[in-house]
């Protein structure tokens, strides 16, 4: 691995960010317009329903960290789809970058892009409706890795699609996040979903950190098996996200995807 | 001389197609060679190979004396491409394309090789313009800078001057023949200018259906068919199905 290469593809999206205001304003613009609304509603839901009672903010909560896995995973997606827009990839994968160098610089940029958005959505939150995300206490930090890992996750495997599939995959890259959100359970708890669809919840770790963030925030209380939990998830999901990139990456080869994309 | 390319009998199939029927050839050091043929005749699929982008389903290439398949990033290293059909990131400067790809390439003493690769190219000018908003023969100049970021040993060179006015192609091809003379390295030619192929290339291969179909020296292979120019060569083989089919 080099940092030098691993360094060069982040300053490509770094410079691209900072060359253009309407691109910091795209990044920080929806996940406080986001933040706002569900503020709004969750102020309202506080006052109206016994569930969120004595929590106020759980769900203004649960939208800031959904925020963060959407953020990471259409950044990561943004970061692969901007070199076919551009007509570079076949640039960037005729440089001497290893896959894992790709992938790291990637998520690398994918983190920052994603905090350029959510800091000033969780400054928001507290003069707007006088309620700190820090409430989770430090558990709030495994939460967010979680999360993170997961959007990092997706990110990957739908590249792996743009790779084996060519740009016509994009449509997925937008739609993956959508698909996962009912069985994520962010707004509620996983026994509103039927039974059949609690088993797929199961199987991910999103409805562990949601579970766990409720939990602190209503019960006052830390399960340390959820935490656990979405971390062994992740661990499955990323691991099988990688081999499934490798794999794309050959397959493109055989294929010809690798010349011919952007075209 | 030393053979910088090696291809041995590689060929590439996308299913029943055979896009690529075993074809070998060599690039020795400071050499150019043409690689020409119609569309669809296995050009872009031939580099595509060299490049690493596309997996021969048999065959093997040597770059430098080192396989391509087990060494990969070493051979990336020493190579680069440029085509009218690949652009560099619109939005960036030409300096900041040039430094990332500096970086990528692990290039040492960046802002010498940058401002080398600018008075060469005449790009000084325009290190700090946006790349998208450049003409074509600019963008074309700046691309060839990204190519020769690395001091590749091996240069793809896929229709290099294609959209460019005869004054800008003439630079282009100059700056070509002076580089390779001076650096000593291989440049594999992708060209459909017969010209351009007549004026650098030392020998030339004549692709059609993923066969190489003649090879020679150009003027060699004009005299062997009876023709002027290249182009009507080239015309010849393109045309006479009988013959290579």
């Amino acid at each position: 691995m080099s940092i030098t290469r691993i360094y060069g593809l982040f300053l490509r999206h770094f410079y691209l960010i900072t060359r253009s205001f309407p691109r910091i304003l795209d990044l920080v613009y929806w996940p406080s317009i986001q933040i706002t609304l569900w503020g709004f509603i969750s102020n309202f839901f506080a006052t109206h329903t016994t569930y969120y009672n004595n929590a106020v903010g759980v769900i203004l909560t649960c939208a800031i960290l959904y925020d963060f896995l959407f953020r990471t995973s259409i950044g990561f997606n943004m970061l692969f789809l901007e070199e076919i827009w551009s007509r570079n990839f076949t640039n960037l994968f005729i440089a001497p970058m290893r896959i894992g160098e790709i992938l790291t610089s990637l998520v690398i940029t994918a983190l920052i892009r994603s905090l350029i958005g959510l800091v000033p959505a969780i400054l928001l939150t507290s003069p707007l409706f006088g309620i700190s995300i820090l409430d989770l206490g430090i558990f709030l930090f495994f939460l967010f890795l979680s999360l993170y890992i997961f959007g990092i996750t997706l990110g990957i495997l739908v590249s792996s699609g743009l790779l084996r599939f060519g740009p016509s995959f994009e449509n997925i890259a937008w739609s993956t996040m959508f698909l996962l959100a009912p069985f994520g359970c962010i707004y509620y708890p996983i026994e509103t979903l039927p039974e059949i669809f609690q088993k797929i919840a199961f199987i991910l770790p999103l409805v562990y950190i949601f579970e766990e963030a409720r939990n602190i925030l209503i019960n006052q209380t830390v399960n340390i098996q959820n935490v656990y939990y979405a971390f062994m998830w992740n661990a499955f999901y990323l691991s099988l996200s990688i081999v499934l990139f490798y794999y794309s990456f050959n397959a493109a080869k055989n294929k010809g995807t690798l010349i011919n994309m952007g075209e | 001389m030393k053979n910088l390319i090696e291809v041995q009998n590689i060929k590439k199939n996308y299913g029943n197609k055979e896009a690529v029927k075993g074809i070998s050839f060599n690039v020795e050091e400071d050499e150019i060679l043409g690689l020409l043929g119609p569309n669809g005749s296995g050009k872009t699929t031939t580099i595509g190979m060299l490049l690493g982008l596309l997996k021969p389903t048999s065959g093997q290439i040597f770059i430098n004396n080192l396989k391509l398949e087990e060494n990969r990033i070493q051979i990336l290293e020493m190579i680069n491409f440029i085509s009218p059909y690949i652009e560099l990131p619109k939005k960036l400067t030409v300096k900041q394309n040039l430094y990332v790809y500096s970086k990528l390439y692990k290039v040492k003493n960046i802002k010498e090789r940058i401002e080398y690769l600018s008075e060469k190219l005449r790009i000084g000018e325009l290190l700090n313009s946006i790349t998208g908003e450049l003409s074509s023969g600019q963008k074309n100049r700046v691309s060839l800078a990204k190519a020769l970021v690395n001091e590749p040993k091996v240069l793809l060179l896929d229709e290099p001057t294609a959209s460019l006015d005869p004054e800008v192609g003439d630079f282009v091809r100059t700056f070509l023949e002076d580089y390779k003379k001076e650096k000593k390295i291989s440049i594999l030619l992708a060209s459909h200018n017969m010209n351009e192929v007549t004026r650098l290339c030392k020998s030339v291969l004549m692709m059609k259906n993923g066969e190489i179909i003649d090879q020679g020296n150009p003027k060699d292979l004009i005299t062997k068919h009876g023709r002027t120019n290249l182009e009507e060569v080239f015309l010849k083989l393109s045309r006479s199905k009988s013959e290579y089919n």
